[in-house]
């Protein structure tokens, strides 16, 4: 009996161990400090300690025992984050319905993905690992942090941030179900439907839950608990202000519309992803208080972004609109420094305005700007160190720091840094991946599965 | 009475100005003719730069460069102060002009059917009146290559510049024949066939390239010798005469390490005479053995990620200093339609990560030139070019630069596309949040 405790006990410290953060110290000395919050400080210092900034200024002492990078000439940034991903997770896409709450990508982690490292090598520290956009209402996401190298899929999520949800209008999700599988929805009327119908059977789980919980104390109650189902409680939870929703969109008729449900349903947490024609509506969005995560340039890639235009991140701002840019693409998010920079071409964003669609904003999207996005004492030591100015296209993200810990160090970036090799794999053949069609990185696995059902591409 | 007929007559000739600019304003007409762009920093890439220079633009051709010439008592004087003047940049491998909406098949026309069509030309699909081009143009990008893809041979690609109303008048004097080397591996992780089922499809692929080349080696003995009176019509083999007899180039696509090799081995056993090798996003693993076969080389997107997941994650963007540093030729194209216009930032990263700005320039500028033939007419500011060039107020790479004048073949073309209207709209757009 007591091997079996301390077997247990044993078990419970391991795994207490494994989702365990690692959190660094570390000073980093002399760099142009780009706070986001408040302006360039040149020449500046800061000082981590236990994976937090506790100190910013000229000249602070050296202290025994931490780790002193030299970053005299370079720039210092907070690490970049990309509210819109699709990195850290094997599945996506849980595309047998058109209303999923109840699945969660947090669910799927892969600590293993090289996209995780690759993205550090572009100064990207915290992701939104999303759902896809094959339902209207799609699964729950994860936002993680990029600690590559643990082994625990646990030890990626940033435990505390709060939960969101992917919505999606238009296109994918009644091209998958409508046009695919003759089910509603197969039009943007029928998205509208499925939304409303979806939120009012969360409104009256929450009513049946509140009334039961309510009665089940009062002596003498006796009647039953309503059935439990995961999809109408998370849906609940989203009525309930818990979770923020995130919703795949283009079209700006279809923005209004969810505004409209949204208001309907006494829903607050709302951002925006992709938003292509959120320039149409950003006086709408702004009343509303709603968010946009949008792409820095990409459009025609299908029919509901051919009315796209690069200055729709600078439309949104002007229009007080809270604004991100984001990359959606293994790729793309390598140097989502230089897309935030394009909003500076189209439509003359200021450099603090450019830095905040990748820090600040992001982070207010995904409800954790008191612990990162920009600078500051107090908050998580996610920082990214330039050799130029981050806005310049010939800028190289040379240190990535997460929670005080060199994530990244491209003059220690070796050949290979693969955590996991698999034995199956054969090395010797080629294998050019041709990611450069694949825009639309929301309908990944959608798309898959139903080729392999029709075997068409 | 006469004063009201009046007053009504100006009110009617304002109201028409107006509407004749606002449509103006709309849809501005390009501009031809006689101009000289003064007092800007001359970037001409082939003569180094030239500070307080001046470019004179007369019919279509720069007739002079440099400080204080003799400028023609017509021109149209346009002041550059604090202005540089770049050569137009040249996108090496694109689908612009090919297709509109990329998910639409009913808007694509890069992708005819058949294995081997040489006799498919781009150049007969370019649409002169796409949304797209426009959005490229103002970026400073006025050449592009519009090139077919598909399955061996999909067809000659041809170079176009981004302004005309009718592919004649874009037509920008190469056309190359579009080879896909057959890839020994698989295609991405949505590849699931066996082993022994790529390999046997690469060498059906290869023996029915051999084929169709011995054919065509047969179709041209025969055509030369009988004056071409004794072959009959074989669209596709007379398409591959060209080649055969070096009039064309053959622009061999090949990217992994492996197919890089056969595809030289292929060149050289098949004594192709003219040739240029495309995508390449391994050519650093077999710099050496690209640069023993002098042929030039056409890489990108650089802006993409490693093939393998073992290779070190900045190879697509290294690839290009890591082959001009073994002394290939190299050129950069996107790949792409609608954001043709990312073309600078591709070169700048290939610049930062180890190509240099100097030949990050000159990648965009003259080397394709010179790849397509075209140095005479393209890639460089110099006497007797085409004024193909434009007005920027910094380095054109720098994602903030503004790009404020654009020619092309001599025509002052509008800086205006489908994006910055739809900025000129929406801004502060009217209604606003309340119609009143």
């Amino acid at each position: 009996m007591k091997r079996i405790i301390g077997g247990l006990l044993l078990l419970l410290l391991s795994h207490l161990a494994l989702g365990q953060v690692e959190r660094g110290n570390i000073l980093i000395r002399g760099g142009t400090v780009l706070t986001v919050t408040n302006g360039t400080l040149e020449g500046t210092d800061i000082l981590v300690k236990d994976g937090k900034i506790t100190q910013i200024g000229k000249n602070l002492t050296i202290q025994a025992g931490i780790k002193v990078i030299e970053a005299d000439g370079m720039y210092v940034m907070p690490g970049i984050i990309d509210a819109h991903s699709h990195i850290g997770i094997d599945a996506l896409n849980e595309a047998t319905n058109p209303v999923t709450a109840e699945v969660f990508t947090g669910d799927a982690l892969n600590p293993f993905q090289i996209g995780l490292y690759r993205a550090l090598g572009g100064g990207v520290t915290t992701i939104h690992a999303m759902h896809g956009s094959a339902n209207a209402i799609g699964g729950q996401c994860e936002t993680i942090k990029l600690r590559y190298g643990v082994k625990d899929p646990e030890a990626l999520r940033m435990a505390g941030a709060p939960r969101t949800i992917k919505f999606a209008l238009g296109e994918n999700p009644t091209r998958i179900h409508g046009s695919w599988n003759s089910i509603v929805p197969r039009t943007r009327m029928g998205v509208e439907f499925v939304i409303r119908e979806a939120l009012s059977k969360g409104k009256e789980y929450n009513e049946e839950w509140g009334v039961y919980n309510k009665l089940k104390n009062q002596k003498g109650f006796r009647g039953k608990a309503p059935e439990y189902s995961a999809r109408l409680e998370t849906l609940g939870d989203i009525l309930n202000g818990n979770i923020i929703i995130h919703c795949h969109s283009y079209r700006a008729d279809e923005i209004y519309m969810l505004l409209k449900v949204c208001q309907d349903f006494g829903i607050k947490k709302l951002v925006f992803q992709h938003v292509n024609e959120g320039f149409k509506v950003a006086p709408e969005l702004a009343n509303f208080g709603a968010m946009a995560s949008v792409f820095a340039d990409r459009w025609a890639y299908k029919f509901e972004v051919y009315y796209s235009t690069a200055y729709n991140a600078a439309i949104l701002t002007k229009n007080g609109v809270t604004t991100s840019i984001n990359s959606d693409d293994p790729e793309l998010m390598r140097h989502l420094y230089h897309e935030a920079a394009k909003a500076e071409k189209y439509g003359a964003l200021s450099d603090d305005e450019a830095l905040a669609l990748i820090t600040l904003n992001p982070a207010k999207q995904l409800g954790i700007e008191s612990r990162v996005g920009s600078i500051e004492v107090g908050k998580e030591a996610d920082i990214a160190i330039f050799n130029g100015h981050p806005l310049s296209s010939y800028a190289i993200p040379m240190i990535t720091i997460v929670d005080g810990i060199i994530r990244f160090d491209r003059d220690k970036d070796p050949d290979d840094v693969r955590i996991y090799v698999d034995p199956n794999q054969e090395l010797d053949v080629s294998f050019k991946e041709s990611g450069y069609d694949n825009v639309d990185n929301c309908m990944k696995d959608a798309l898959q599965s139903f080729a392999d059902f029709f075997e068409t591409n | 009475m006469a004063k009201r007929i009046q007053s009504t007559i100006i009110i009617i000739t304002v109201l028409l100005c107006a509407f004749v600019f606002a449509l103006e304003a709309q849809n501005p007409k390009g501009k031809y003719g006689t101009f000289v762009l003064k007092n800007g920093t001359v970037q001409t890439v082939t003569r180094g730069v030239i500070q307080n220079g001046s470019v004179v633009i007369v019919n279509g051709k720069i007739t002079a460069v440099g400080t204080n010439l003799s400028i023609p008592a017509e021109a149209e004087e346009i002041d550059c102060t604090g202005q540089w003047i770049f050569p137009g940049m040249i996108d090496s491998g694109t689908r612009l002009g090919l297709t509109e909406v990329r998910s639409d098949s009913r808007t694509t026309d890069f992708n005819e059917i058949g294995d081997i069509i040489p006799q498919m030309k781009a150049l007969t699909a370019i649409n002169p009146n796409s949304v797209l081009i426009p959005v490229t143009r103002i970026n400073g990008v006025t050449t592009v290559l519009a090139a077919p893809e598909g399955d061996l041979i999909p067809g000659t690609a041809a170079l176009i510049n981004l302004y005309g109303y009718t592919p004649d008048q874009m037509f920008g004097g190469f056309e190359g024949l579009v080879l896909n080397f057959p890839k020994a591996g698989r295609e991405g992780l949505a590849d699931r066939r066996s082993e022994e089922d790529v390999k046997k499809a690469y060498d059906k692929a290869i023996a029915r390239l051999n084929e169709v080349w011995d054919m065509a080696v047969q179709y041209h003995l025969l055509d030369s010798a009988t004056k071409s009176k004794g072959v009959k019509y074989y669209p596709e083999m007379q398409a591959m005469m060209a080649v055969l007899r070096g009039e064309r180039s053959v622009m061999v696509e090949a990217n992994a390490a492996k197919d890089i090799q056969a595809a030289l081995q292929w060149i050289s056993a098949r004594k192709v005479k003219k040739v240029i090798l495309t995508g390449v996003s391994e050519g650093w693993r077999v710099a050496a053995e690209i640069k023993k076969a002098g042929i030039p080389v056409i890489v990108g997107p650089v802006l993409s990620l490693p093939d393998r997941e073992y290779d070190r994650y900045d190879r697509a963007y290294s690839n290009p200093g890591l082959l001009k540093k073994a002394g290939v030729k190299v050129a950069l194209r996107t790949k792409h339609a609608e954001n043709v216009r990312n073309l600078p930032y591709h070169a700048a990263f290939a610049a930062a990560y180890g190509l240099g700005k100097e030949e990050a320039l000159r990648s965009v500028t003259i080397v394709p030139a010179e790849i397509f033939g075209v140095a005479d007419r393209l890639g460089s500011i110099e006497v007797g070019k085409n004024a193909t060039l434009f007005v920027c107020d910094g380095d054109p790479f720098e994602t903030r630069t503004a790009i404020n004048l654009v020619f092309i073949d001599g025509w002052n073309v509008p800086m205006v596309s489908r994006q910055t209207q739809l900025y000129e709209e929406f801004l502060n757009r009217e209604p606003g949040l309340s119609k009143k």
